[in-house]
């Protein structure tokens, strides 16, 4: 591991211009994915500041029902918080179905959408990757796809975003602050993470030295939400594919709906088109798939060395039928 | 959190560890785990992957489970670490140490205090209502099922395959507290 320093400051000001004044400097919150990078050797920081102390830990709500989480806050405890529980079970079953107990205790908040992807290419600090080393190459294409992208990708990347949060935290509409240099700033959720078009290296629109420091959830316009995640262990594995989703039903029709798919993209992908095609109407299997047509139509499939990923587009197709024929039933009181 | 700007290579940290306080001068590089077994001679802690994979190095800090290969140890200023060797309740060795012993659920061993230390942590985590996975519907009290206490150690893997003991162990442990 490259020799760095490390330093705690005591204000969010003083972590933020600590970093953005630094090119080599990095923030530390639950460690899980950035302790792992130094010893692998992806990330090789001069400077390590942490921010554990000087991110809120706590949620609030405020005055027009949203419910604000601290950047600090532990996974395990928004999952088990009963706000988020009885208002957002989407994203304590999102929460729940990532990692392990003793990393959902560690990791926050803040630094879950910010993780890295798991792309096997990326983690080898021996094979070309784009992401890790831009110009490189990418090694995923014509390598093991398996866990690589259907939707989105470029010449450049295929990696897939790992978070589970971050698929529920696009269907809420989560708005997360961000504090910089020259001050605060509201950037949605949706627009956080990018696309890796030619500069894969980049994963979100966030500037060096920008810090996040809440995140924020509009007041619930439902309780009808689930995540389900579908991977190649019951536990403790990143999903092949995932779905949340968030729907309300009036008069046996779904009157307003939010559907986003994990595992399929560099980002989490909110799905627009199915929505379109299921607001205002019946809820059957033939719907679900339809739904499923208008937002895979364009899905590329990548052949690999263990037969590819075309399998994706059949298993988030099933996928999204299954959670939406839960989430639409009669009695679905949830 | 009082560590500020470290000068140079190192960093000061006071932190206790199964019940003795120390302090202690650390390289920024160096690991909870490492710290626990090459500064410290504590030798129940034990490095499997060293990625934050198989939870052989799970410890307890304030009490809650969190994996030592994966925390810098000069985070732990003021941290209080508990490993499987100085684990106990009211003074008596944790009653899950005899429950592993009683319900056959290891064979080499090496696993054995991660999964001690996270199944502690796992029995604090259901007391406080916690949920997991396989709780449903996700807002409901979970039960004390062998379902549940599988999904909530499924961080800590058996090369060996003993997971029905340490299941019945844990089963039992906490069916007696």
């Amino acid at each position: 591991m490259r020799p760095f320093t490390f330093a705690s400051p005591s204000t969010p000001a003083d972590a933020v211009r600590a970093v953005a004044d630094d090119p080599s400097a990095v923030f530390l919150g639950g460690g899980t994915n950035l302790v792992d990078h130094l010893k692998l050797g992806i990330a090789r920081p001069a400077r390590v500041i942490d921010i554990t102390g000087v991110t809120p830990t706590g949620l609030r709500e405020d005055a027009d029902g949203a419910l604000v989480i601290g950047a600090g806050v532990r996974n395990s405890e928004l999952a088990a918080d009963h706000r988020v529980l009885e208002r957002y079970p989407v994203l304590a079953e999102a929460l729940l179905s990532g990692a392990s107990p003793q990393l959902r205790n560690m990791a926050t908040v803040g630094g879950n959408p910010l993780q890295r992807t798991r792309c096997v290419y990326f983690q080898d600090v021996t094979t070309p990757c784009n992401k890790r080393s831009p110009g490189s190459g990418c090694s995923a294409l014509g390598g093991y796809t398996r866990h690589h992208a259907i939707l989105g990708a470029s010449e450049q990347c295929a990696a897939t975003h790992p978070s589970d949060m971050a698929v529920a935290l696009s269907i809420l509409e989560a708005q997360v602050r961000v504090l910089g240099p020259s001050g605060e700033r509201i950037v949605p959720f949706g627009e956080l993470h990018r696309l890796p078009g030619d500069h894969p290296e980049r994963d979100t629109v966030l500037e060096h030295g920008e810090l996040i420091t809440e995140i924020s959830l509009p007041a619930p316009w439902t309780r009808r939400s689930a995540y389900r995640k579908v991977r190649d262990r019951a536990s403790y594995a990143f999903a092949l594919v995932s779905v949340a989703a968030a729907v309300s039903m009036l008069e046996g029709k779904i009157s307003d709906i939010r559907v986003a798919f994990g595992g399929v993209a560099h980002k989490p992908w909110r799905a627009l088109r199915a929505e379109e095609v299921l607001r205002g109407a019946r809820p059957d299997d033939d719907l679900f798939r339809s739904a499923a047509e208008a937002e895979l139509f364009e899905a590329r499939p990548l052949e690999g060395l263990d037969g590819g990923n075309a399998f994706k587009i059949p298993l988030a197709t099933r996928t999204l039928a299954a959670v939406l024929r839960e989430l639409t039933a009669a009695e679905g009181e949830r | 959190m009082a560590l500020t700007e470290s000068a140079g290579e190192t960093g000061t940290i006071a932190v206790r560890v199964d019940g003795v306080s120390r302090r202690l001068t650390v390289d920024p590089r160096r690991t909870l785990l490492d710290l626990l077994r090459d500064q410290l001679d504590s030798y129940s802690v034990k490095k499997g992957c060293d990625h934050g994979q198989c939870g052989a190095c799970t410890v307890l800090v304030g009490g809650r489970r969190v994996l030592a290969c994966l925390v810098l140890a000069v985070t732990c200023d003021g941290a209080d670490v508990t490993t499987a060797a100085g684990l106990t309740t009211e003074g008596e060795p944790h009653p899950l140490r005899e429950a592993f012993l009683d319900s056959d659920a290891y064979q080499c061993g090496y696993c054995t205090p991660g999964q001690i230390c996270s199944a502690a942590g796992l029995l604090t985590e259901f007391r406080d209502g916690s949920p997991s996975h396989v709780t449903s519907p996700v807002a409901s009290t979970p039960q004390w099922t062998e379902a549940e206490i599988a999904e909530r150690m499924s961080g800590n893997l058996c090369r060996c395959g003993a997971y029905d003991g340490i299941v019945a162990a844990i089963h039992r442990t906490g069916e007696g507290g």
